[in-house]
Parts: C-alpha cells; structure tokens; sequence
C-alpha cells in the first residue's frame, strides 16, 4: 500500500452522514470520535436492521413453525453466511455465534483447552495481549497443570519472533496471539506465527477484535485455527461477536455452555449433541444483534476493505507525523507495521487529566491502561492515551486532537 | 473553559507539581494501600498516630493531578488533628464532591473544608470524583486498621 492520499472513491463525508452519532455535540463542541478501538459508531443501516426485525419480524429460532419464527430463522442464519462470506471462511458451519471476542476466546479455552490440554502442556500467548486474551488461558492452565507462556516484544512493541520460534515444542497445544494490538496498534506478523506454530504441529488461536474492521481478513489466507472478534467494533451492535474455527478442529472439541439449541436429543441417561455451529450455541442468541451484524457486513462491503484500510493508513501517517511534533508528546507503540491507533503520554499531564480536558473540547479518546496491564508495565508507564480511527475520521479530527493536547499544556505548562 | 479552570485551578496544579508529605514514614502506627483498578491510580498512605493525634503523615505512589493534589491536600489538612476530626473532615468533604451537579453546596460547608474547597469544582466531572476520594478512603482504612488494600471499584 504506497498510496499517500485517500483513494477518489473514498467518500468520508457522505460516510460520515450515514451515522448519526457524528453530528451531536459533547459540552457544545462538535463530537470528535476517536475510541474507536473500545466500540465504533453505529451507522443507519446497522440501526434500520435493529428497529426493522423488532417491529416485523421477532420470533425465537430454530423454534416454531409459525411464519415469524421461520422468518427471524431466516435472517439469523442470512447473517452468519455474510459473516462467513465477509471473512473468507469455507463452510458456514465454521461460523459460530458469541457474545463477542471475550466469550469467543473463553469458548476456546473452555472447549479446546479443557479438553486438550494436560499437565506439562504449553499455550503461547503474547507480551501485547488484552486481558481477555491472558486470563482465560490462566484459569484453564491452573485447572490443567498446563503453563503460560509469553512472547516478548521489543522497545517499538514488536514481537520477538526468534524467541517465539525457540518457543515452541512438542509441548505447545495452542498459539493464541492478538492480531493487531488494542493499545500499541501493532500489526502482528501473523501469517508466519501460523507457519511456524504449524510447522510445530499447534493450531493458532487469532483474536481479530481490532482488525476485521480496519484490513482485508481472510482467514483461509491467514490459514488459523481459530478467530475470535466482536459486532461492536465492527458497526455493529453490542452483544454479538464471531468464533471462527476450522470444521474438523471445532468437531473435536467439548461443548461449552449446555442448554437448548446446542442438544439434538436429551434423556435424563444421556445427552447428543447437535452439529456445528449450533452445538457451540446454547439458549436463544441474541437474534436482533447478529441480524445487525449482517447489515454492518453489508455496510463494510458496500464502503470496501481495501479503501478503508488506505484511508486510515493516511489518517495513521498524519497522525503520526502531528503528534510527534506536540513538545513533550511520546508515542508507546512504534512498530513497523500499525493500525490507526496510537497511543501516548505527554510530559507533565496525566492521561486520565489529558481525557477530561480533551472531553470537554468534544474529543473522546480513552485514557488508562486499554486492559493491557502487562503492556504498561512492558513500557514502565501506568497509561497512555489513545486515539484510535476508523473509516468515519478525517485529518480536521487529527488536528481538533492536537488543538486539544495545545490545551493540555497550557493547563500542564 | 470555566469549569475546566474550575477543576485545574492553580491551588491543585501547585500540589500536584509539589505535593506535600510525599515521602515513606519511618515509624507508623497504620499504613493502607489504595488502588483506582480503573485508571491505574495507586497511593500509598502512612500515619502515625500519638493519643489519638495523627502525629505525621505521608504518601506515595502514581496518578492523576485530581488523585495527587487531593492526596497532598489531605495529609497537609489533617497533620495534627485527632482521628476523630480527621474523619469528620472526609465526611464533609465526601459530602460535597458526591454533591449532584446543580444542588447548592452551603459557603459555610466550603468554608468547613478550607483549602480543600478547592476540589469541590469536582462534583462537575462525575468520572472523576473517585480520583478525589482515593487518598482519603486510604487514609480511613489506614486509621480503621484494615491494613490491607482498598479499591475504589468497593467504595463510593
């Protein structure tokens, strides 16, 4: 990607306009959203498919044979194709429904660790993980006898691929590394963790939250073992996430929550189970949630991957390139490759002082450790604060922020 | 800008650049550790305490200019008083930071309080009152003997 303006196709503004949310105002200044990495805005699409199920179309599925019921059926299961479609998956079996990346991962942990792992067994995770990807792997470790193992980063919060790959060993049961890294923005190398966990025989587990919204993913091009993220950070509402599996791993795992939907068949002796995904699926789903994520599928296909990925590369770049010139201002997360996030701490202010401040300017940027309490004390910093874009921002949001930090200073000087 | 200059105003800047008492008591009769798991605030308070008097005071630890003035403030306010007055001053100030955004505090209670009047502006920005508060919930577990560590994600 060498492009160094936003492609002519790329409309923001007319983006823009298709969430309401962007034209309020916080403490009467315009809203200047840039927390995109804890939740994204919700544009009308996404909003339409919410009100439209609820008002013609709310029945349980799986359920009656009554008309609303086969219609809410219907669109639950059209959602999870677009999700299998939107992130290259082979089968719409491999697609199964969370409540997010958090429940996605304990699914993993749950279901493959319990039953895989054994005492002396090793699960790789990463030096930059969210906490949702360090204390499920605890809990099942504890349980098993089994032991955590981290790869380390550098100073620019790259990981040590060297010492991953000395790592490894017949030991190792699962690879569960963060694809792009909430509070450092790092892109991590991920097709050769794949290849060399591979190599070692061990399936990688990817907790993708913060990049399906932001890059092409594929993950029959990834060639992972697992995939975890959320509806939320995607355009889509709360509540819904994505476990992706390979077919033939998700048949040899346990069944995680018990209950209905997930039994073919119960006796008070002995319970079946039911096939992929629906065994992964217990009780009634939050229907109007993953209908929603269907339409933010659609809305993300409609706007195009590979464009939004540009754009927020130039908006990185930018970014980047203004912070770097605030006095006093470091940036905690300079890899070579980044998302659009990108956190820092300012000399004399606190992050949590820099959030208020800056709120009351009508920016929102999160401030504190980005539930990545290893990473902070990794960077000996309590925390930082973060901007995080997505496709909706502009470069007047990048320069409200350093009007903002401006500010900070003058309050902190 | 008014309320933000309300909330930064130079009293708090000057404690946060300079704070007060922050250093480790040799001897002390009480200590307690305080922790804001939300935004990482963490201080760590020392008392000593003679016939009921809080004969010295001191704190370290990391956060916020709201948490570190505060801090501060509190152990120049309360050096020299009896326990009792000490906690009946926290009352007071707990009272008014936890004030609803509209409701009058009376001048005499402002008054009450002193310098530490100078936190009220608080009340306005409702995410930060329990930076305000941590140092002072230290401080009572400190003087009540918990010992141990206290969280604001357990107290108001």
């Amino acid at each position: 990607m060498t492009s160094t303006s936003t492609a002519p196709s790329f409309d923001v503004g007319s983006l823009r306009s298709q969430f309401p949310i962007l034209g309020t105002t916080v403490h009467g200044r315009p809203l200047v959203y840039l927390d995109n990495a804890a939740t994204t805005q919700k544009p009308v699409a996404v909003l339409e498919s919410l009100d439209d199920y609820y008002r013609t179309q709310n029945a349980n599925i799986h359920r009656g044979v009554h008309h609303l019921s086969e219609v809410a059926t219907f669109e639950y299961e059209k959602a999870r194709g677009k999700v299998k479609n939107f992130i290259g998956a082979a089968d719409v079996r491999e697609v199964v429904f969370t409540r997010g990346t958090t429940d996605g991962i304990n699914l993993a942990a749950h279901s493959y660790g319990r039953k895989f792992l054994t005492e002396g067994d090793e699960v790789i995770i990463s030096a930059m993980e969210h906490h949702s990807n360090i204390v499920p792997w605890q809990l099942v470790c504890d349980e098993r006898g089994a032991r955590l193992r981290v790869i380390p980063m550098n100073d620019a919060g790259e990981l040590l691929m060297d010492e991953f790959a000395a790592m490894l060993s017949a030991r190792t049961k699962l690879v569960s590394v963060v694809h792009v890294s909430n509070s450092l923005g790092t892109v991590n190398p991920v097709n050769e963790i794949v290849t060399l966990a591979h190599r070692n025989g061990t399936p990688v587990l990817l907790d993708g939250a913060q990049a399906v919204a932001h890059m092409p993913v594929n993950v029959q091009e990834l060639d992972c073992d697992l995939y975890a993220f959320s509806g939320h950070k995607m355009f889509g509402p709360t509540g819904i996430g994505i476990l992706y599996g390979k077919k033939d791993l998700l048949e040899r795992m346990q069944p995680y929550q018990g209950g209905g939907d997930m039994i073919r068949s119960v006796t008070f002796e002995k319970t079946t189970f039911n096939d992929l995904p629906y065994r992964f699926e217990a009780g009634t789903p939050p229907i109007a949630a993953a209908i929603g994520l269907g339409a933010a599928v659609d809305f993300i296909g409609r706007v195009g991957m590979s464009a939004v990925r540009r754009h927020e590369e130039d908006l990185l770049r930018y970014a980047t390139e203004r912070l770097s010139a605030v006095p006093g201002l470091r940036i905690i997360g300079t890899a070579r490759e980044k998302a659009a996030v990108v956190s820092f701490v300012l000399d004399h202010a606190h992050p949590h002082d820099i959030g208020t401040i800056l709120d009351r300017e009508g920016i929102a940027v999160r401030t504190g450790h980005h539930c990545t309490q290893p990473v902070m004390q990794r960077f000996d910093i309590p925390a930082t604060a973060r901007a995080s874009f997505s496709l909706y921002n502009t470069r007047e949001d990048v320069d409200a922020l350093v009007k903002g930090l401006a500010k900070v200073r003058e309050i902190f000087a | 800008m008014s309320e933000l200059n309300e909330l930064y105003q130079q009293l708090i800047l000057e404690h946060n650049k300079s704070p007060r008492n922050f250093r480790v008591l040799d001897r002390c009769t009480h200590d307690a550790d305080g922790y804001n798991p939300l935004c990482g605030d963490h201080y760590h308070v020392w008392v000593n305490v003679e016939n009921g008097v809080i004969m010295d005071i001191g704190f370290q630890g990391n956060g916020c200019a709201i948490s570190k003035s505060s801090a501060s403030m509190m152990t120049a306010a309360v050096k020299g008083k009896s326990v009792a007055e000490a906690k009946a001053l926290f009352d007071t100030f707990h009272a008014v930071i936890m004030t609803k955004i509209g409701d009058e505090v009376p001048d005499a209670t402002i008054e009450a309080l002193g310098s530490l009047g100078a936190l009220a502006g608080v009340r306005e920005f409702p995410a930060r009152i329990k930076c305000a508060s941590l140092a002072w919930h230290t401080l009572v577990a400190a003087l009540n003997g918990a010992g141990s560590s206290i969280s604001t994600e357990n107290n108001g």
